[in-house]
């Protein structure tokens, strides 16, 4: 490292929740981290910097993708969405983090983020899954708190609200 | 009378934040070019002499600020940290200094710090310093820590840092004197709490006041700062510490001050701009705390009916390189092993021990894991031998529900005596054995064998002291637009303390559950407070913030009655209204606020009827001697002895006969936390426990090699559960035996849930396998290895 | 855990970005980042420039024909799982891709990226050798095929040059008579496996004429034993496997355990794939 020349910063303009932020970055700079600290998107969680605890997932083009193994310089031509995209215009609960909030599926709340992002997709493509399906859907998030059995009935219940049933 | 909120599954109210993304963690203040950035060298050897350290290079890079090492710290920061929890028997009790200064115990040890622009520059700049170590011999696990072929400390004969035993009766006479005897040697490994959140610190101190600010993850706000203004050479007066929102706790977050707590805010005092640093998981894995290790010998002895006559149990306790958190984890494995029962006499013997690795400070649990799973598997051990039924051998040895309060004779963690308030563990075990079928698994086991498959089942019971003191208190403020305002001292990491106490003060008030926000882990609101831990929150703070309610209560009723014209008597408050029962005269609770503090100034319309020439008694003084303007209250609830919760788990396993793959098939939860505030939450914590013990029985450990590198310090390899290894379904039911010591009859129900998990499942290995189950956690690894050696012994 | 500071380009074309590998011995090639970024925020990994394929256009492509499946540099594995062309072209793509990690991780990660990361834990390696693949590189002395036995050299290591790219990947077509099957054993579903066996077989009428397995983290590069022999004269297929293979310990499993597994799976994974070739043909 010692001998490397600075690293030149770049000028990006990072798509995020259907907004653009011009932001200065080195090449090295983690997606998570310019959500975080150059756009002040703080929602994104960061819990492993590894790829494997998924706190960090937002959607990349409406798929789920760890903020953490994706480079700011690298995510200009995409359209991000953060949990801060989550709620409608009115500011009003999606059915994903209604039925959280239903169903207790969330304690400290840090590794949230990165469920809510995973389930708004999954639901997208399987807008009715089954329990095993549900389980599949988050069975790349680490949570330390609930011990899953909420978060799978948080799936299951998103899956009415966005059905318009009771 | 608007519904009761005590008892009522309760949606809570911080999720509205943290669903939209709003959640204020540590990390998240002070976002933006503003902040610096710190990063720490740490060590990559587990035992060595420090011989130099060149920082030269450091401060050429572009973006660097400062950096500091042991040399550096001035007065009191260059003494050791605080040994928080003194005890007579820690005779050899050491703590690290907050940089290193000429011997690094552990891989992960601070040694150098530096503050940057960013973290990447920190790292860089952390990449730069050189030290020159002399590497002196690791101590590496109990058995080389007992062995003492070579010292951790120089000055620690034997690594032995406490010796205490306690006993109640004469043990060893009972068990030579008992028809039946045996011996077991247990074992539970290392592992750590891994809250998703790791630790972290921002401080901002201001010129202009002379003030600093700390914003820290952790479990005692007050704790923190009561260290920073000792070691800062401050007034506590100019020290506010702020506990944001928390990303899980689980133990590791009680220990403080952590280097980094003093280290910023001395930068960020030195640098006249705020200071962050947020650790990483590698970090965490490394520099924080672990627990759990502890190597176990029983002997007892028991008479035809599997009676526990006797129990003499010696363990050996590994607490790594320092002793911060004192003898609390092994302390506690040596009352609270007794569980639901009642031997004859005990005896318990322990050495706690320094080992080269990182510092041992409670998690969630706390001791009980280990104690629960040495009883237990002491009882199935009888039961074998006696071919006894596993749950009637527990019937046999329990405390029955007339000998409550039930005293064993010993001290517990909080030096109090360790007697038990109330329970009913035969009630517990009728409901445990009725939920997983206790009765009818031997035909299941037998169906099961006839298809080629191996199940087993096992069950594990454990009493959980909870509420420990010294005290928690609570302030209660009715503003004047109704709504109010309640802090607690105590920090919450994910318990729905906002919401819980919100009921619990909704319903003393009589106003809706939305008028209510609770503030938490402030020191600017509530100086006094002690922490989170030993599931003690909703005991400690909850009876608080009933008693600062119930005088505001009183006090609102005072007012009223005079303004009203009403007798106390015939007053109610009925959603934020004080109304003379059966009439149409009524007060909003607001207006109560109002007229509680005379004023000579109007600030609104409201205001204007506590004005001078509005209201007051002319021939009285405004406000009367033993009164204060205001419509709040703080109180303080201060118990004479813990709450004792219990509970019973029940686990079904599968084991494959050809991988040795093991999967839960059921798991069952009785548990008895008293009067139940929120029962969503309490299962929510129960949930979460459960998983966490999975986790530690058959997942995590810290995978330590000879020279003291942990192999597995990532979440590739440390093996957190994902939902695809916990249960598919935690079966719960619950029994309220109301506590004695509190009026709203609470025990804790924080850390329950991990507590037998190890010990039920070791037991229904066991039984599918038909092997003896001696050490957890257990991989399909290990699994094969036990049947190799059962096939070739 | 922050990447040491590295150059980052991004180049239009191929040819560009082998002249920009070429002019820097450091530089690494980038394409879904999810094994790379990890090392680089550990700091395991130092380039002084980063080379992203992201910006090439025509590289992300799943093409399927006769002879098999060819996978373009910059698909990524949710991509190719989800073709269901390439499923039937080569069953086995689908069922170790299945495997792979967890669904997030393969929304972005390449599966030529896992190949010519090389990681003797991975799937897809042991898949193309198993399967007799190649990849196609092109460098700054133009373009060459690599057969996968001359791929993998060790632990993170192929017979690239540092100057080349992997432009694809070829997974060849399961031929007619042909059955795959895959299993692996992981502490955690989505971890890396234990042990992991990867079988293709191939029967002409009821003779079973081809059998071979390949192995996932059994040793430092993609093996692949036939067990063609053992088959025909009824021997144990775990057993013929574990003569030829020496498994190792790690934090997860011991050695002995290991070759259990390796026994284990692959009695279970030649029986599984010769289902398969047995059913294939049946339905044919």
């Amino acid at each position: 490292m010692t001998g490397r020349p600075a690293a030149v910063r770049h000028d990006i303009t990072l798509r995020v929740n259907g907004a653009p932020h011009t932001i200065s970055v080195e090449p090295r700079r983690l997606l998570s981290d310019a959500l975080r600290h150059d756009c002040g998107l703080t929602g994104t969680h960061v819990g492993c910097e590894h790829g494997v605890c998924g706190a960090c997932t937002v959607l990349v083009d409406g798929s789920p993708a760890r903020s953490c193994l994706m480079l700011a310089v690298a995510s200009e031509d995409v359209e991000i969405t953060t949990v801060e995209g989550l709620a409608g215009a009115d500011d009003s609960l999606s059915p994903v983090q209604q039925a959280f909030s239903d169903c207790h599926g969330l304690q400290c709340g840090f590794c949230t983020p990165g469920f809510l992002t995973t389930i708004t997709a999954g639901l997208r493509d399987n807008p009715d899954p089954t329990r095993e399906e549900a389980q599949e859907m988050i069975a790349g998030n680490l949570c330390r708190c609930t011990g899953y059995q909420n978060i799978v009935a948080a799936v299951l219940r998103a899956a009415e609200l966005r059905d318009g049933r009771p | 009378m608007t519904t009761r909120l005590f008892g009522q599954r309760v949606p809570r109210v911080e999720d509205q934040r943290f669903l939209r993304g709003r959640g204020r963690y540590v990390d998240d203040v002070l976002v933006g070019p503003g902040t610096l950035h710190a990063a720490v060298l740490r060590s990559p050897h587990a035992h060595a002499r420090i011989l130099d350290i060149d920082v030269s290079e450091v401060l050429d890079l572009d973006g660097v600020h400062a950096v500091w090492t042991y040399d550096d710290l001035d007065g009191v920061m260059a003494d050791p940290l605080p040994l928080l929890i003194p005890h007579p028997a820690l005779t050899h009790g050491r703590t690290q200094f907050a940089l290193a200064r000429d011997e690094v115990n552990h891989v992960g040890e601070a040694i150098a710090f530096v503050v940057a622009e960013d973290r990447y520059v920190a790292e860089d700049a952390v990449d730069r310093i050189r030290v020159g170590y002399e590497l002196l011999p690791p101590v590496v696990g109990i058995e080389a820590a007992r062995a003492a072929t070579h010292l951790v400390h120089d000055d620690v004969p034997g690594n032995v840092g406490a010796r205490m035993e306690q006993h109640n009766g004469d043990a060893p006479a009972a068990i030579a004197a008992a028809p039946h005897t045996l011996s077991l040697d247990l074992t539970i490994e290392r592992s750590s709490c891994q809250p998703m959140e790791g630790r972290g610190v921002v401080s901002r101190w201001d010129p202009d006041t002379s003030r600093l600010t700390v914003w820290t993850s952790t479990q005692t706000s007050t704790g923190v700062r009561g260290c920073v203004a000792a070691r800062l050479g401050l007034d506590l007066a100019q020290v506010d510490v702020i506990t944001p929102d928390v990303g899980g706790g689980f133990g590791v977050k009680i220990n403080h001050p952590w280097p980094e707590e003093l280290l910023v805010p001395m930068a960020a005092r030195a640098l006249g701009r705020p200071v962050k640093f947020t650790e990483d998981r590698r970090e965490h894995f490394i520099s924080s705390a672990h627990e759990r290790g502890q190597v176990h010998h029983v002997e007892v002895g028991f008479d035809d009916d599997g009676r526990v006559l006797g129990l003499d149990v010696t363990f050996w306790h590994d607490h790594g390189a320092y002793t911060p958190y004192g003898l609390i984890v092994p302390i506690i494995t040596a009352t609270q092993l007794l569980g639901p029962y009642k031997p004859g006499a005990y005896r318990v013997r322990f050495e706690s021990l320094f080992t080269n690795t990182v510092m041992v400070t409670p998690y969630r649990g706390a001791g009980r894991p280990q104690g629960c799973f040495v009883m237990e598997r002491t009882i199935d051990a009888i039961a074998a031998e006696l071919g006894l039924d596993r749950a009637a051998v527990r019937a046999t040895n329990f405390i029955q529900p007339d000998e409550f309060p039930y005293d064993h004779g010993l001290v517990f963690q909080d030096g109090r005596e360790l007697e038990y308030d109330s329970g009913d563990y035969p009630a517990s075990l009728d409901k445990l054995k009725a939920l997983i079928g206790w009765d009818d698994f031997p035909a299941l086991k037998a169906q099961a064998a006839a298809e080629g498959r191996r199940i087993g089942i096992g069950l594990a019971c454990y009493v959980e002291g909870t509420g420990v003191g010294p005290y928690e208190g609570a302030h209660v403020h009715v503003e004047t637009s109704g709504k109010v305002k309640v802090a607690i001292g105590l920090t919450t990491q994910g318990q729905g303390h906002a919401t819980v106490f919100a009921q619990i003060v909704a319903d003393e008030l009589g106003v809706p559950l939305e008028d209510v926000e609770v503030v938490s882990g402030d020191t600017r609101k509530m100086p006094y407070a002690v922490g989170t831990f030993a599931s003690r929150a909703a005991v400690m703070s909850g009876s608080a913030v009933q008693l600062a309610a119930r005088a505001v209560r009183e006090k609102a009723l005072r007012i009223a009655a005079e303004a009203l014209e009403a007798d106390v008597a015939d007053l109610e408050i009925v959603d934020g209204l004080v109304q003379v029962r059966g009439t149409d005269a009524a007060l909003a609770l607001g207006t109560v606020a109002v007229l509680s503090n005379p004023l000579r100034y109007a600030f609104d319309e409201a205001s204007k009827a506590a004005t001078q020439f509005a209201v007051g008694d002319p021939g009285r003084p405004p406000v009367a001697e033993d009164d204060e303007p205001g419509l709040e209250a703080r109180d303080f609830y201060s118990p004479q002895r813990a709450t004792f919760a219990s509970g019973m788990h029940a686990v079904i396993v599968e084991t494959d006969p050809d991988t040795a793959e093991i999967r839960i098939v059921r798991y069952a939860v009785v548990h008895d936390c008293g009067r139940i505030i929120n029962p969503m939450i309490v299962e929510g914590q129960i949930h979460g426990g459960v998983a966490q013990g999975v986790g530690g029985a058959l997942y995590e450990r810290m995978a330590y090699d000879d020279s003291g590198q942990l192999l597995n310090a990532s979440f590739m390899d440390f093996l957190m559960p994902y939902v695809t290894e916990v249960p598919d379904t935690i079966e719960i039911d619950h029994l309220e035996t109301p506590s004695p010591l509190n009026r709203l009859g609470i025990k804790g129900a924080g850390e329950a849930g991990v507590i037998p998990v190890s010990a039920a499942i070791a037991a229904a290995i066991e039984d599918a396998e038909g092997l003896v189950i001696t050490a957890m956690p257990i991989s399909p690894s290990e699994l094969h290895a036990l049947r190799q050696s059962k096939e070739t012994p | 855990m922050k990447p040491a500071p590295f150059a980052y380009h991004r180049p239009g074309t191929v040819a560009e970005a082998v002249r920009l590998l070429a002019a820097d011995p450091d530089a690494k090639v980038l394409a879904g980042g999810q094994s790379l970024v990890p090392l680089l925020s550990m700091r395991l990994a130092t380039p002084s420039a980063l080379v992203d394929l992201g910006g090439i256009p025509g590289l992300d492509a799943v093409r399927v024909d006769a002879d098999g499946v060819r996978v373009g540099a910059l698909a990524r594995h949710a991509r190719v799982l989800a073709d269901d062309d390439a499923a039937a072209c080569q069953p086995l793509l689908r069922l170790a891709l299945g495997h792979v990690a967890h669904p997030t991780i393969r929304n972005r990660g390449t599966t030529v990226g896992s190949v010519v990361h090389a990681d003797p834990a991975a799937e897809m390696p042991v898949v193309l050798r198993l399967l007799g693949g190649s990849v196609d590189v092109e460098g700054p002395a133009g373009r060459r095929t690599i057969g996968a036995a001359d791929l993998f050299v060790g632990p993170l290591e192929t017979s690239l040059h540092h100057d080349e790219v992997a432009t694809s990947a070829f997974f060849p077509a399961l031929p007619s008579g042909g059955g795959v099957a895959f299993e692996e054993i992981a502490r955690r579903h989505g971890d890396y496996a234990m042990a992991g066996v990867a079988v293709v077989v191939r029967r002409e009428g009821e003779q079973v004429v081809d059998v071979r397995a390949g192995f996932v983290s059994i040793s430092d590069t993609p093996v692949v034993v036939d067990l063609t022999d053992a088959v025909a004269r009824g021997a144990d297929p775990g057993d013929a496997a574990l003569a030829s293979l020496e498994p190792t310990a790690d934090v997860h499993a011991t050695a002995d355990y290991r070759a259990h597994l390796v026994r284990v799976l692959t009695r279970r994974v030649v029986g599984a794939a010769l289902d398969d070739a047995a059913s294939r043909s049946l339905t044919r």
